[in-house]
């Protein structure tokens, strides 16, 4: 039954992006469009005294300059979507992030005047006429630095820069006692340290004021178009959401920076009909550096305990979580539930307890980055497992099999109900480890590793991961703080002549979704994948979505767009039934075709998609048409699982690391199409890589980003990386209909933690009994340490 | 000031003025409206904005217009002929060497430039050639397969 | 990313590219160092003279006692040059380390040296060989040394008004078995630390050596004292060892978020052992 589900079916997007043709914002051009550039702080904190603008709106070709001033009281800025209060009851704070500076800026790349002319570089060259006068204040930018006393306040209002504290788990006493208990304790402090996701295309926004139909668009490098409409509208700008369509035409990638709503959306709808002129705005890669929501940045101190046999006993998990100067979108979201919620790992802990303090600090915001949450989760109980066996000479990999949990399909056996807030929906845990090792040559490389004597240093590194993704179930959400529900809709418009157009809320920006997505609903139709369309990423065509990050997509777009394939097939059984006959439940649909049991009457799909729209011949009471569309909102997270090792050398001379192997096995509950499931493997792994060995983000003293371009931040490259080994195992997921768990992110969260273990193994091997060394393991850090 | 140029892109002669301090990439998208070139980063390092110009890569973010005054340029856009897929297309494509495609045209004229140059890479060659373009979709994995993939189609062809 | 205004003004041969040279003009080779400054806006020249449609400053040429190489010889037409890559091995193994192969395809070795990053790789091999650089002014020509061309960060002998036409390496230089070794920064993948290293043996022992190195230092430089230790000694392990100690005794050495000074200076000791190894080994 399955032609195209489980096939590497070749991406039906393809042709328009290699032969130059795909479409970005920044492609787009308007009749009559102005452009913007948007003046940024220089200073990480600092008050505006005065900003003087006429020189620079005096400039031939300025169309106009506008500053915190022009923008109207009632505009506070953009808003947060998810809310984490205190551990006491107190209201999060949530200090309003204004579209363009008032009095005092906050980062560096903090918006103050936007300037609007006939070019780009006209608005560049006017915007360096603005004098602004400043005075320069002392600034923070780490997250525990921020809470101490006497750290300079980001928002006077805002106590020790405290946005909540939280905590998740069993009481600390009870954590206390059974670490008291343990024949071992592990104790790591190290920084998961804050990464700049670079997407390649740059963010742009395109506002664009109609007055013939009162009604903006606003075209956006967004990952989903109808929750930016939605901000926009009803939070930040206060227009009635359908006199707004929101755009989200091809767009270069998003990896989480792209989900959220940004002032410069908000910044060129607004004076788009102010101007009377559609207004650009494209940022810089400098640009994108200050004001990309960047990611991670925790703090942590954690404790594991183990018992004489090395079964763990207990967790405490301390974070800092850096929240930059103002709240974006789900930042709140990420320490907590997405990090705190996932230390079960695949292990049987039976007493966890996180703790976590989100900060403010004058720096740009930190938000979802692929993984959001998870990949912090999975860092911090990996390198403290592997680190664990070090230290009681134990195998790292023979130490995560004797504490995985014990195989649960879901469905026989209930879903594993953690200490932290999660009931697991599937997993068999000890096979993905075992294709790994098998993958590796494990005994071989341990003997290799042990007669190394070349003046390098072979080390392997380990992570088993656990990941939250699907999201989500809108009333557990919404019950945790989220302001949004996590469903998706999809709508499935069967025309005339049996071609198919499924609508849906899952934005794609590299996915293949206008693939996958074809793919389910050819098979389930039992249609020829070309006479399915895909169409996604504009408000107008779209009713509605919630967008795509989460590796949700598919769990629960794919969900939605099988409801309403479903409802389709439903009514075409009654239309069919009735050209047949026969009654719907004697009818058997295949190959697209409704058959009468046990005879050869059948009525061919097209042929009853062509009679709902001319229905002469019609049950009665049948309504024409078939249309349908679904919200799906799923019951359950999925949890997809895998295991990751690596294999590094290090030059001793210069503490250069070399990454020899690397080998993900993953499971993602089942697959729809291979090639693009290993894709996403193969990018989350590089980002992950990337954040071990590569990337990080430098601020001086005065909260100055020192590495915020491609020459200082270190991207990774073609030549910094191995071909992947991947392979993966099927535990489906019990709860939605096509039994996936999502691919997206999985690859990010599983891969750092094994590189940095691989690299402190061969450190210890060769004698230097390191903890830690700071991320990215540059080849000072890791010269240093062995010294 | 305004200076005049002529310049040949994908087989047709273009003239006009430009701004000296015209970037032959802004000529290329905004002037002629060739927008499958990219703008990715403002310090020549991300390799979206590859051109050929006089049949040799280059980031056209590095170059001026006037530079490029007199000179043949071949861009995205000029790689199929006739409407069929040049082999680094059919590479990207059957391989799966694109996923969000914003830098895959820079990656696929800087790849064809390596082919030109060695029409049988290495896998290590080819991943030296790329250290000029940024890819964060694909851990560059299938990019390396689409460029072999490639390689061996033009060989056949040639053989 | 757009640079501010400027004139443009084309030059077919040095002489009128000197006449087109005035107040607030700067000249435009392959631009791959100016460039990126003016679209940073870090510069902003208001005239630029574009010297590289100028044909003689394009040609490697082979003469009786010297190898001439054009301002305007780009990294990846001295990359593929036989004639460098039989005599002077390290040129080709420098030029290919630079930048990728859209930027060796643009910028020259002329803009290079002419802009003098201290990080960039030209500097450190020119060092080593006994080059000569050939300027043009309204006054005509002059040639510098290598030894005097650079002499400080950003800084060398070109006045303004000058024109860098030629980099002349004299042949007894090619007496020199050479190489060029680099431990790049990660994400400019300019030099951390470069070494270029020249060295004649005589029978078994070192007649004469260069050293150039770069990245270490505000300006690429001689490590005289390791050239001075090696003379007259074999080349071997711990000739070089004991060489190398010297290497960064008389600069300054500089320290950014990708290298302490203690740790760049670490790298300095390792690349120089390093490339005379790579000499011993090919003896």
């Amino acid at each position: 039954m399955t032609k195209y589900i489980g096939k590497s079916v070749k991406r039906l997007e393809d042709k328009r992006f290699i032969t130059g043709q795909g479409k970005y914002t920044d492609d787009i051009k308007l009749v009559n469009m102005a452009h913007a550039y948007i003046l940024r702080s220089p200073y990480a904190h600092a008050t505006i005294n005065s900003i003087d603008t006429s020189e620079a709106k005096a400039m031939e070709g300025v169309v106009a300059i506008y500053t915190g001033a022009d923008i109207p009281e009632a505009i506070a800025g953009v808003p947060c979507g998810w809310q984490v209060n205190f551990k006491n009851g107190d209201i999060m704070k949530e200090p309003p992030h204004p579209l363009l500076v008032r009095k005092k800026v906050r980062h560096v790349g903090d918006g103050v005047a936007i300037v609007i002319a006939d070019s780009k570089a006209i608005a560049k060259d006017a915007s360096e006429l603005i004098d602004i006068d400043y005075d320069i204040h002392d600034a923070v930018t780490d997250p525990k630095a921020a809470a101490q006393a006497g750290a300079p306040l980001v928002h006077a209002d805002v106590p020790s820069n405290t946005c909540f504290d939280w905590e998740l788990g069993n009481p600390k006493e009870e954590v206390s006692a059974a670490m008291a208990s343990a024949a071992h304790v592990t104790e790591l402090e190290f920084a998961n340290q804050r990464v700049v996701p670079n997407a390649i295309e740059p963010r742009s926004a395109i506002g664009h004021y109609d007055t013939a139909h009162d009604r903006y668009t606003l075209y956006t490098s967004t990952q989903n178009p109808h929750l930016t409409r939605l901000l926009m509208c009803a939070f930040v700008l206060g227009i009635p959401e359908h006199k707004v369509r929101v755009v989200g035409p091809d767009v270069g990638g998003g990896f989480g920076s792209k989900i959220f709503h940004y002032t410069e959306e908000a910044l060129v709808t607004f004076f788009s009909k102010i101007v009377g002129r559609p207004i650009k705005w494209t940022a810089d890669r400098s640009e994108a550096f200050l004001t990309d929501a960047h990611g991670r940045d925790h703090v942590t101190h954690a404790k594991m305990g183990f018992d004489a046999d090395g079964k763990i006993v207990a967790l405490q998990a301390y974070t800092y979580a850096n929240m930059g100067a103002y709240l974006s979108t789900f930042a709140p979201a990420v320490p907590t539930y997405l990090h705190g919620t996932l230390l079960q790992g695949l292990y049987t802990t039976p007493k966890i307890n996180v703790d976590v303090t989100a900060t403010f600090t004058h720096t740009n915001a930190v938000d979802a980055y692929r993984g959001a949450g998870r990949p912090e989760a999975t860092y911090l109980l990996e390198r403290i497992i592997d680190l664990a066996a070090l230290e009681m000479d134990m195998d790292p990999a023979e130490l995560r099999l004797k504490n995985f949990i014990e195989p649960f399909d879901g469905v026989e056996q209930e879903g594993y109900v953690t200490q932290v807030a999660l009931q697991y929906d599937s997993g068999n845990y000890a096979p993905v480890l075992n294709r790994a090792l098998e993958m590796v040559g494990y005994e071989a490389f341990r003997k290799e590793q042990a007669a190394q004597s070349n003046g390098k240093l072979l080390g392997i590194g380990f992570s088993t991961y656990i990941e939250a993704c699907g999201i989500a179930p809108s009333a557990v959400v919404g019950a945790l703080g989220a302001r949004a529900g996590l469903f998706e809709s999809a709508q499935v418009t069967v025309q005339p002549t049996g071609k198919v157009s499924v609508y849906t809320g899952s934005h794609s920006h590299g996915q293949g979704h206008e693939t996958t997505f074809a793919q389910v609903v050819a098979d389930r139709m039992g249609i020829a994948i070309e006479d399915v369309e895909i169409i996604h990423g504009d408000s107008d065509r779209v009713a509605f979505g919630m967008g795509t990050y989460g590796s949700r997509s598919l769990a629960v777009g794919g969900s939605a767009i099988v409801k309403s394939v479903d409802k389709v097939l439903e009514k075409g059984a009654k239309i069919a039934a009735h050209l047949l006959e026969a009654s719907p439940d004697d009818l058997d649909y295949a190959d697209g075709k409704w058959t009468v049991r046990g005879t050869d009457k059948s009525v061919a799909f097209g042929d009853v998609s062509l009679t709902a729209y001319v229905p002469h011949n019609y049950p009665e009471g049948l309504e024409p048409g078939m249309d349908f569309s679904s919200f799906y909102d799923p019951t359950n997270f999925t949890y997809p699982f895998g295991a990751h090792v690596a294999i590094v050398e290090i030059d001793k001379e210069t503490g250069a690391v070399k990454l020899k192997r690397f080998i993900a096995v993953d499971d993602v509950g089942n697959v729809i199409n291979p090639m693009i499931v290993d894709g996403q493997i193969h990018g989350g792994l590089a980002q992950g890589i990337g954040q071990a060995l590569h990337e990080g983000t430098v601020y001086d003293e005065s909260g100055q980003l020192i590495n915020g371009s491609y020459m200082d931040y270190c991207m990774p490259r073609a030549d910094d990386l191995p071909s992947f080994e991947v392979d993966r195992t099927v535990t489906p997921c019990p709860h939605n209909p096509l039994g996936v768990k999502g691919a997206g992110e999985a690859g990010c969260i599983g891969s750092t933690p094994a590189v940095v273990n691989a690299v402190i193994d061969a450190l210890w091997k060769g004698g230097f009994k390191v903890k830690d060394v700071p991320m990215p393991m540059t080849p000072e850090r890791v010269w240093t340490a062995m010294q | 000031m305004a200076n005049n140029i002529s310049i040949t892109v994908n087989g047709k002669t273009h003239t006009g003025e430009v701004e000296a301090r015209t970037l032959l990439v802004d000529y290329l998208r905004e002037h002629l409206s060739l927008t499958g070139t990219h703008i990715g980063c403002d310090t020549s390092s991300c390799g979206a904005c590859t051109v050929h110009v006089d049949g040799k890569a280059v980031k056209s973010c590095t170059m001026l217009a006037v530079q490029a005054d007199g000179c043949e340029v071949t861009t995205v856009e000029g790689l199929s002929t006739n409407g069929s897929l040049h082999p680094i297309q059919e590479g990207f494509r059957e391989e799966h060497g694109l996923q969000c495609g914003f830098c895959t045209p820079g990656m696929m004229m800087t790849a064809t430039d390596l082919l030109k140059r060695n029409p049988n890479p290495t896998e290590h060659e080819i991943r030296e050639a790329l250290e000029g373009n940024f890819c964060r979709c694909t851990g560059y994995h299938n990019i390396v397969k689409s460029i072999q993939h490639a390689a061996n189609k033009m060989n056949e062809a040639t053989a | 990313m757009i640079p501010t205004s400027f004139d443009y003004k084309k030059a077919s041969s040095v002489e009128e590219a000197l006449g087109m040279l005035g107040d607030d003009a700067q000249i435009l080779g392959g631009g791959h160092s100016l460039i990126p400054a003016l679209k940073l806006r870090l510069n902003a020249p208001g005239t630029l003279v574009d010297i590289s449609k100028i044909d003689s400053l394009k040609v490697i040429r082979d003469n009786e006692n010297s190898i001439t190489i054009g301002a305007g010889v780009t990294h990846a037409e001295i990359a593929a040059s036989d004639v460098l890559a039989q005599h002077c091995p390290m040129m080709g193994q420098a030029a290919n380390a630079i930048g990728d192969i859209q930027v060796r395809n643009r910028g020259t070795i002329g803009g290079s040296i002419a802009h003098a990053d201290p990080a960039a790789d030209w500097p450190a091999v020119l060092l080593a060989t006994d080059a000569n650089v050939i300027i043009q002014g309204k006054n005509g020509k002059r040639t510098v040394d290598i030894d005097q061309f650079f002499k400080g960060f950003f800084e060398t002998a070109l006045e303004e008004g000058e024109i860098i036409t030629t980099i002349s390496i004299p042949k007894t230089a090619f007496n020199r078995n050479s190489t060029y070794v680099k431990f790049k920064q990660p994400a400019s993948r300019f030099a951390l630390v470069g070494c270029a290293a020249a060295v004649e043996m005589d029978g078994g022992s070192v007649k004469s050596a260069r050293i150039g190195l770069t990245g270490v230092s505000e300006y690429a430089y001689r490590a005289t004292g390791v050239e001075n230790a090696l003379a007259g000694k074999a080349l071997n392990a711990d000739t070089i060892a004991s060489a190398v100690s010297g290497v960064t005794d008389s600069v300054d050495v500089m320290s950014d978020h990708y290298a302490s000074e203690k740790y760049r200076s670490h790298l300095a000791h390792v690349f120089v052992k390093r490339a005379l190894m790579n000499l011993s080994y090919s003896k």
